[in-house]
C-alpha cells in the first residue's frame, strides 16, 4: 500500500554557501502492507525521523519516491485525509489557542465536510481515545502528557486515514501511561484496519506493538525482520543492540 | 553509616502556595545506592535539586539535611557552594543543557577543577585525559575543544560521568542520567556509573523512572508519587513482593511493557 523506493537525502551542513552535504538517508526501500504495523528502530541520530517527514511528504527527498496506493504523497491531494501524523513532542502539536475540540476538528475541516455532525464526532473520537466529553472545551496546557497524546491521536484517525506514522509518540510518557497509549494504538488499528510506521528507539514499545521491524543505522536499513522472528537477527549491529537492552 | 540523612523535607511553592513535598525522611547509607522512582511530576527532580539547594529563587525549603554530621541547609551560600561538586556530585539528565552552549566543554572542565582543586592546566588536562579515557571516550583532548553542540548525548553524559571521577565526591547524584538516550548508550552509560561507584566507593542517588535500570543498579529503593513517599525498601522486596498499590502499578505496567519481548527472546533460549 505504502512503497518507499530508493530515498535519497542530504542536508547542507555548515553555512549557507557551504558546499559540504551530509547524507542522512541513502537509498532506503521498504514496503508497509495494509492493517499492517511496521516498526522503525534507530539511535538517535540515525535518520529516523527524517524518514518518518519523507514519509509524510513534508520534506522532498533528493532521490526516490514515496507512494501510497501507487500515487506520489508529495501531491496534498493524495495525502488528504488518507496519511496522518503523530509526534513525540505533544505541548507543540496543538495549537495552544484552540480548544480539544476544535484541534480535533482540524484536520476534518481541511476536507471542507459538513459541519452538521462535527460535534456528535468529536465525542464519539474522545470517547474512543478514552477521554470523556467533557475534555472538549479544555485548552492544551490543561491536559497531561498522555492525555494530550491521546488528543493528537484522536486528531490522526478523525479522517479515518489508511496509515498514520507515529514519531516516537510514546517514547516521552510515562511507562504506565505508555502501555495504555500502545493498547488504545491496538484497539484503533482493528477498528479502522489502518497501517502504522511506528519510528521509536525503544525496542520493547516496538516489539509489543509492531508486526514487522526496520533495524536502521546511519541512513541504512541494517535488517529487516518479522517481530516474532526477533530473536533470530543476523546483523551485529542488531545483535549488540537486543544484548544491551536492560530488562525488567 | 548514614552519609547523607534527609529529615522532614518539605518544598513549596511561595507564591501560589503549592506544596510540592510533603513530607519526606530518607537516608543514605556509605557506599549504598539509593534509588527514586515515580511519574514524571512525583517530584524526585524537585527532592535532588532541594538536597543540592538549587532550587529556583521562587521554590521554598524547610527541613534538616545532614550530610557528614553537617547541616546543609544551615550553610552559607558560599559554603554551600564549595560541598556542590566537591562533596556532592550531580549527574544531569539532559547534556546539552548541563554544559554551557557558548563554550567548548572543556572550559567547563577546567573551570571546575581550578575552582575546587587549584590544578594548572597541564594537571586538569592529564587527569582528565585518564578519567575520559576510563568511561571509553576515545580521543579526549579533541573532544575537550568541542562545542557541547557537536557531541552526542551520551558522549556529554560519558563526559559529566569522568569529570565526577576527576572530583570523586562523596555522593553522586545522579538525575535521570540516562533517560534521554538509546538503547546502546543507556547500556554504556549504566556500565559506567556502575564503574564509578566501585571505583570511588562513593554513595549513589540515583533519580529514574525507568524500573529496568533501577533494578540494575540500586541497592534501595523509594517510590514517590505526588510529593510524597509511598513506599521504601530493598530493591528485591520492592520489585518483588510491593506493599503499596501504586508501587504495584508502576511493577505491573512495566512488566506487561516488557513481556511481549521477554517471551519472544525466551523463545530463543528454548529452541
Amino acid at each position: 500500500m505504502l512503497k518507499v523506493e530508493g530515498i535519497v537525502k542530504s542536508y547542507k551542513t555548515g553555512g549557507f554557501f557551504a558546499k559540504e552535504r551530509q547524507n542522512i538517508l541513502r537509498n532506503i526501500s521498504f514496503e508497509c502492507g495494509s492493517g499492517e504495523c511496521l516498526g522503525i528502530i534507530g539511535e538517535s541520530g540515525s535518520g529516523k525521523s527524517t524518514l518518518g517527514r519523507l514519509v509524510l511528504g513534508i520534506e522532498k527527498p533528493d532521490r526516490g519516491t514515496v507512494r501510497l496506493n501507487g500515487e506520489n504523497v508529495l501531491h496534498r491531494t493524495v495525502r488528504l485525509g488518507h496519511l496522518s501524523a503523530v509526534f513525540q513532542d505533544y505541548t507543540s502539536s496543538i495549537n495552544p489557542y484552540f480548544t480539544v475540540e476544535e484541534a480535533i476538528l482540524e484536520p476534518i475541516t481541511a476536507q471542507r465536510k459538513s459541519r452538521a455532525e462535527d460535534r456528535s464526532k468529536v465525542e464519539l473520537l474522545l470517547n474512543q481515545v478514552g477521554l470523556n466529553p467533557s475534555y472538549m472545551s479544555k485548552h492544551a496546557h490543561e491536559l497531561s502528557g498522555g492525555e494530550a497524546q491521546r488528543v493528537c491521536i484522536a486528531r490522526a484517525i478523525s479522517t479515518e486515514p489508511e496509515c498514520i506514522v507515529l514519531d516516537e509518540a510514546v517514547s516521552s510518557l510515562d511507562v504506565s501511561v505508555q502501555i495504555q497509549v500502545l493498547k488504545l494504538l491496538k484497539e484503533l488499528k482493528e477498528l479502522y484496519n489502518m497501517s502504522y510506521i511506528f519510528i521509536t528507539h525503544d525496542l520493547q514499545a516496538a516489539a509489543y506493538i509492531c508486526d514487522r521491524i526496520i533495524i536502521f543505522r546511519d541512513g541504512q536499513i541494517e535488517e529487516t525482520v518479522e517481530a516474532q522472528r526477533l530473536k533470530d537477527v543476523q546483523s551485529p549491529y542488531a545483535r549488540k543492540l537486543l544484548n544491551s537492552l536492560i530488562t525488567f | 553509616m548514614n552519609m547523607l540523612e534527609v529529615r522532614h523535607l518539605k518544598v513549596w511553592d511561595q507564591k501560589s502556595h503549592n506544596v510540592i513535598i510533603h513530607n519526606s525522611s530518607f537516608q543514605l547509607k556509605a557506599g549504598q545506592c539509593l534509588a527514586i522512582v515515580g511519574e514524571s511530576g512525583s517530584g524526585k527532580s524537585v527532592t535532588c535539586r532541594s538536597l543540592m539547594r538549587l532550587n529556583k529563587p521562587g521554590i521554598q525549603q524547610s527541613g534538616e539535611i545532614v550530610f557528614k554530621g553537617e547541616y546543609l541547609n544551615q550553610l552559607s551560600d558560599k559554603e554551600m557552594r564549595k560541598r556542590r561538586g566537591r562533596n556532592i556530585g550531580m549527574i544531569l539528565q539532559n547534556g546539552m543543557r548541563a554544559f554551557d552552549p557558548s563554550s567548548v566543554v572543556g572550559v567547563h572542565c577546567k573551570e571546575t577543577l581550578r575552582e575546587h582543586f587549584g590544578w594548572s592546566k597541564s594537571e586538569i588536562e592529564e587527569k582528565m585525559t585518564k578519567a575520559m579515557e576510563r568511561v571509553l571516550l576515545k580521543h579526549p583532548m579533541e573532544l575537550l575543544n568541542k562545542y557541547p553542540y557537536q557531541l552526542s548525548g551520551g558522549m556529554l553524559q560519558r563526559l559529566m560521568i569522568a569529570l565526577a571521577l576527576v572530583l570523586s565526591p562523596d555522593i553522586i547524584i545522579a538525575d535521570e542520567p540516562t533517560t534521554a538516550l538509546d538503547t546502546i548508550s543507556q547500556f554504556e552509560v549504566v556500565e559506567q556509573l556502575m564503574g564509578l561507584r566501585e571505583s570511588t566507593g562513593c554513595s549513589m542517588l540515583f533519580v529514574s523512572h525507568d524500573l529496568g535500570v533501577v533494578q540494575k543498579i540500586a541497592d534501595e529503593v523509594l517510590v514517590m508519587r505526588h510529593g510524597e513517599i509511598v513506599e521504601s525498601g530493598t530493591t528485591q522486596a520492592v520489585f518483588s513482593e510491593a506493599q503499596h498499590p501504586y508501587t504495584r502499578y508502576l511493577v505491573s505496567t512495566r512488566r506487561e511493557l516488557g513481556a511481549n519481548f521477554n517471551m519472544m527472546m525466551q523463545e530463543d533460549n528454548m529452541c
